[in-house]
């Protein structure tokens, strides 16, 4: 495993000569024969109940095949954590946009007059609409107190550090909805048969997860359920969960029409109707020593689930768990709460809760350098988590991770003391006013606690009949590089070329579940995983004698065809077993989180333009530790499009609620960063050499969306002199800051005697 | 909006489609997108948002780089057209392996608009700075590189040109 000579290296991307040439293959891409279309009628309200539905007299209905709840064979709900969301609403109404009825017609042009030409009439009921109303229950949407999940997370005695405190400080920050703006819109086609049942091809994610969904939708078993993922243009965690719904409608509009059945969502649609980031609301209060070390605090992480429960449990919880950032914590403690408001679900988007919890700590540590007097980065240095220290579970950091070296290469790569003295220099006059800003966070690799163990994925690896080498795992490609790093893990691992090893179709017939393709654990957990099924394709092939001790890549495929030629197909399966000391309580969420952290420290330059109020960076480090990097261009590329997202969700991107509906869900006024908005984005990497994962490699995926929006609002904070709280940041909003920037400067927090 | 290509009725148009000669029956407002994706089967080009903005539908009509959701069949009339499919000769041109090189490519799903706006920019000027490229590229947006590998890329692909590439 030593003298590597693939790992490391940037082989070219599997799929990619398909996607330069166009080749590649997309769902709306794809045609089935005699393949009728799909849409969507939806709630127009967010809260009720449906009187009446009309079906106007312009159409002629007898061309349409219409699906309602009534024509569901088996549950009417998406299954996934609760059972809670319907696949189509009955009579109740919880939020804009819910699904209400299907048509299906030969011409996919004669679906958007029909759709208009329903007409529904509701009872409508008061709507919870902010986190707020939500809290205050004077509705009740949601079980008995509208809250999906609360987690506690407890350490050590609080009522000791307050009265050591020399400070108190206290802080309250948000941040909104995202949209995850993948350039695919969703889109799914399903297509049905007495005999085999259903199958589904999709832009998704997680083939297994919609499996499961259709299994309790259509009440069929596992082996009549068949999801095959097509080339997927970009997903984000925004394919995560809402696929299931989509192959859901698909599926019953196949069974009802007996044709094979396309819906694909236009980006109205898909904006308007599809989950975005949880917004969120964090409070801290924490008491710091007089020479800025904290003591201890209590954090109040509060997110916003929309309608249903979907995932935000594990947003939660994950949020809940990076809420202390990359710092030692003797005592802490920290009340989670997903709560149900009048919206649309919110789901999965890469970072799933930490980006949320990490802008508040990492804005919190600059107010806390602000109130005791101190420099941003000294504050940081008192209280960088060291090896031997424990996070807020109470799991021992066990990685030699330095972080104060990471950030003195992190300043100095930013040139940051230097811009610091200049940029105040400048600021004295005119109207630019230029500021820089650091975030020091961690990202935990893998599902969280004993969430792989449950999960007990597996990973096959086959020899072909032709001697080439095949990787099977539910894990999907949209982008992030899996087929590319996946076959680099499993010709390593043999010592074959790249070229000798694939990656099967994600195609729930083919391949074992190997889990779904999130919390950035595909290098790492699955990646394992094939190594060892990829050694066990080799144990066989030596055991039946038609591989010797060392062998040349030709031998090697020689013995595969042989073996398969004498004794048929060849596979080796490899199922998740957890470390057995690893402790996790998931109820008071303390022990081993995450089998890995990936650290970071990012630093953004930006510049205020006092005329126009708009920010614009300048400048961007992200220097990270993400164990081994098994393929430079892809990691990069995976940071690179991390920061520039959360640029996004810093600067640009702000979903405008009314009624609980986004209004503008159309990439003309909802702004994701273009070529021009984006800084140069300096990448670079620390490589500790840790053991965890595939050749040492830990999870990457994630952690770049961490960082850039409390980094960019530190620097902005700093330019301004006033504190920046809330993203995204666009002109209102500094507008809202410069004018209110006395009110608020005192409010900030005050020594405590 | 979607029954707009109904406005009057079916006729033939021509155009060059990848420097094949194109006959097609449509209706003159129906989008050239949906022409070629439906109709000719041109998948390459792709739509992300049918309003112009993300420029994953770009395609050259008679040299210049168009957003083909917006161009109704009428103003494709004798054109000629380049798609993503028409790019590749023998082998993959300079641009797509600078792409495959370079990681320009992530999802794949803004690739053939961007790689057909760094030929357009390419071609307006053999020799952009960064911030030509910046620029040439505005009207493509890609959600997934973060746009540093896409620059790399054209870049890499203009220090590799030779004149009659381009
Ligand atoms: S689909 Fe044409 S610009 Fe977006
Ligand atoms: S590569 Fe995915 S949008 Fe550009």
């Amino acid at each position: 495993m030593n003298n590597s000579s693939i790992v490391g290296i940037s082989v070219p991307r599997k799929e990619g000569q398909d996607k330069v040439t166009g080749r590649a293959q997309y769902i709306d891409d794809i045609v089935l024969p005699g393949m009728w279309y799909g849409a969507t009628v939806r709630s127009t309200i967010p809260r009720g109940r449906i009187k009446q539905i009309t079906f106007g007299a312009e159409v002629a209905w007898d061309d349409y095949v219409i699906v309602s709840a009534k024509d569901i064979p088996g549950k009417n709900c998406i299954a996934l954590i609760a059972e809670d969301q319907p696949c189509l609403a009955e009579n109740c109404i919880n939020h804009p946009e819910e699904p209400i009825l299907l048509l299906a017609h030969a011409d996919r042009h004669a679906l958007a007059k029909a759709v208009n030409a329903i007409s529904i009439e509701y009872d409508p009921s008061p709507a919870v609409l902010t986190l707020e109303e939500s809290e205050r229950c004077c509705d009740i949407i949601w079980g008995s107190d509208n809250t999906f999940k609360t987690y506690v997370i407890q350490k050590g005695d609080i009522d000791s550090a307050w009265a050591k405190a020399a400070y108190i400080v206290e802080g309250e920050y948000r941040t909104g909805a995202q949209e995850q703006l993948y350039i695919e819109n969703n889109g799914m086609i399903a297509w049905f048969d007495p005999e085999h049942g259903i199958t589904v091809w999709g832009s998704l994610q997680c083939p297994y997860y919609v499996h499961k969904a259709l299994m309790t939708l259509c009440q069929l078993p596992a082996e009549r359920v068949r999801v095959v993922q097509v080339e997927t243009g970009g997903a984000f965690g925004g394919k995560e969960d809402y696929p299931s719904m989509i192959a859901g409608h698909a599926a019953l509009l196949a069974i009802k029409t007996r044709k094979a059945v396309k819906i694909i969502y236009d980006r109205l649609e898909d904006m308007a109707a599809t989950s975005k980031r949880h917004p969120s609301r964090t409070r801290h209060r924490t008491a710091v020593s007089k020479d800025g070390k904290i003591l201890g605090g209590t954090i109040d992480f509060t997110i916003d689930g929309g309608a249903y429960t979907t995932l935000s449990p594990v947003v939660l919880s994950r949020g809940a768990i990076h809420a202390g950032g990359p710092y030692y914590w003797p005592s802490v403690r920290i009340t989670a709460k997903a709560l149900a408001t009048n919206a649309p679900p919110h789901g999965a988007f890469r970072g799933f809760g930490a980006p949320q919890s990490l802008f508040a700590m990492e804005r919190h540590m600059d107010r806390i350098a602000q109130i005791i007097g101190a420099s941003p980065i000294v504050v940081r240095q008192r209280n960088f988590l060291k090896p031997g220290q424990t996070t807020i579970t109470e799991q021992a950091v066990r990685e030699p991770i330095d972080l104060e070296k990471l950030l003195d290469r992190a300043l100095e790569l930013s040139s940051y003391q230097s811009r610091k003295e200049s940029f105040a220099e400048e600021n004295e006059s005119g109207e630019i006013k230029k500021g820089i800003g650091v975030a020091a966070f961690l990202h935990g690799a893998g599902f969280t606690g004993s969430g792989e163990r449950y999960l007990g994925s597996v990973v096959g690896v086959e020899a072909c009949a032709d001697g080439a080498v095949r990787v099977l795992v539910s894990s999907t490609e949209f982008g992030q590089g899996t087929k590319t790093a996946l076959s680099q893990v499993a010709a390593e691992t043999l010592g074959l070329g790249y070229e000798d090893v694939d990656v099967a179709p994600a195609d729930t017939m083919e391949v074992p579940n190997s889990g779904p393709t999130v919390a950035s654990r595909t290098v790492m957990v699955v990646g394992s995983l094939v190594c060892s099924a990829a050694l066990g394709i080799r144990h066989a092939l030596r055991q039946s004698g038609w591989l010797g001790d060392s062998y040349s890549p030709e031998e090697f495929r020689a013995a595969c065809r042989n073996y398969v030629a004498a004794h048929g197909a060849l596979r080796s399966w490899s199922r998740y077993e957890a470390p057995p000391d690893i402790f996790w309580d998931d109820e008071k969420h303390r022990g081993e989180a995450y089998a890995a952290f990936a650290w970071a420290v990012y630093i953004a330059s930006v510049r205020v333009d006092l005329t126009t109020y708009t920010v614009s960076v300048d400048d961007f480090v992200a220097l990270q530790e993400v164990g081994r990097v098994l393929h430079p261009v892809l990691a990069a590329g995976q940071i690179t499009g991390g920061v520039a997202q959360g640029i996004g969700l810093s600067l640009y991107e702000k979903v405008i609620w009314q009624n609980g509906r986004m209004q503008n869900s159309q990439m003309t006024n909802y702004i994701m960063p273009t070529s021009l908005d984006v800084p140069p984005i300096r990448v670079f990497f620390e490589e500790l050499g840790n053991v965890h994962g595939a050749f040492g490699a830990k999870g990457i995926g994630e952690l770049p969306i961490d960082g850039p929006a409390p980094a960019i609002a530190n620097a902005v904070a700093d330019a301004l002199g006033a504190p920046c709280d809330c993203v995204p940041l666009l002109a209102e909003d500094i507008f809202d800051i410069l004018t209110t920037r006395v009110a608020t400067a005192d409010r900030s927090g005050s020594p405590s005697r | 909006m979607s029954n707009s290509h109904e406005i009057s009725g079916r006729r033939e148009f021509c155009f060059t489609v990848n420097g094949e000669r194109k006959t097609v029956p449509a209706y003159p407002m129906e989008r050239l997108l949906d022409v070629l994706r439906h109709q000719l089967r041109l998948t390459g080009t792709k739509e992300g948002c049918g309003e112009g903005e993300c420029g994953s539908c770009a395609v050259l009509m008679d040299g210049i780089l168009v957003n083909s959701c917006l161009v109704p069949l009428l103003q494709a009339q004798n054109a000629n057209i380049l798609t993503i499919e028409g790019l590749a000769g023998a082998g993959l041109h300079n641009l797509q392996q600078a792409f495959l090189h370079c990681g320009g490519t992530q999802c794949g799903i803004c690739t053939p608009g961007m790689i057909l706006a760094a030929l357009y920019l390419l071609k307006k000027n053999p020799f952009p700075t960064i911030e030509d490229i910046r620029e040439g590229l505005s009207g493509s947006l890609c959600r997934c590189t973060g746009y540093m590998q896409i620059f790399e890329a054209v870049e890499e692909a203009a220090r590799r040109q030779t004149s009659d590439e381009v």
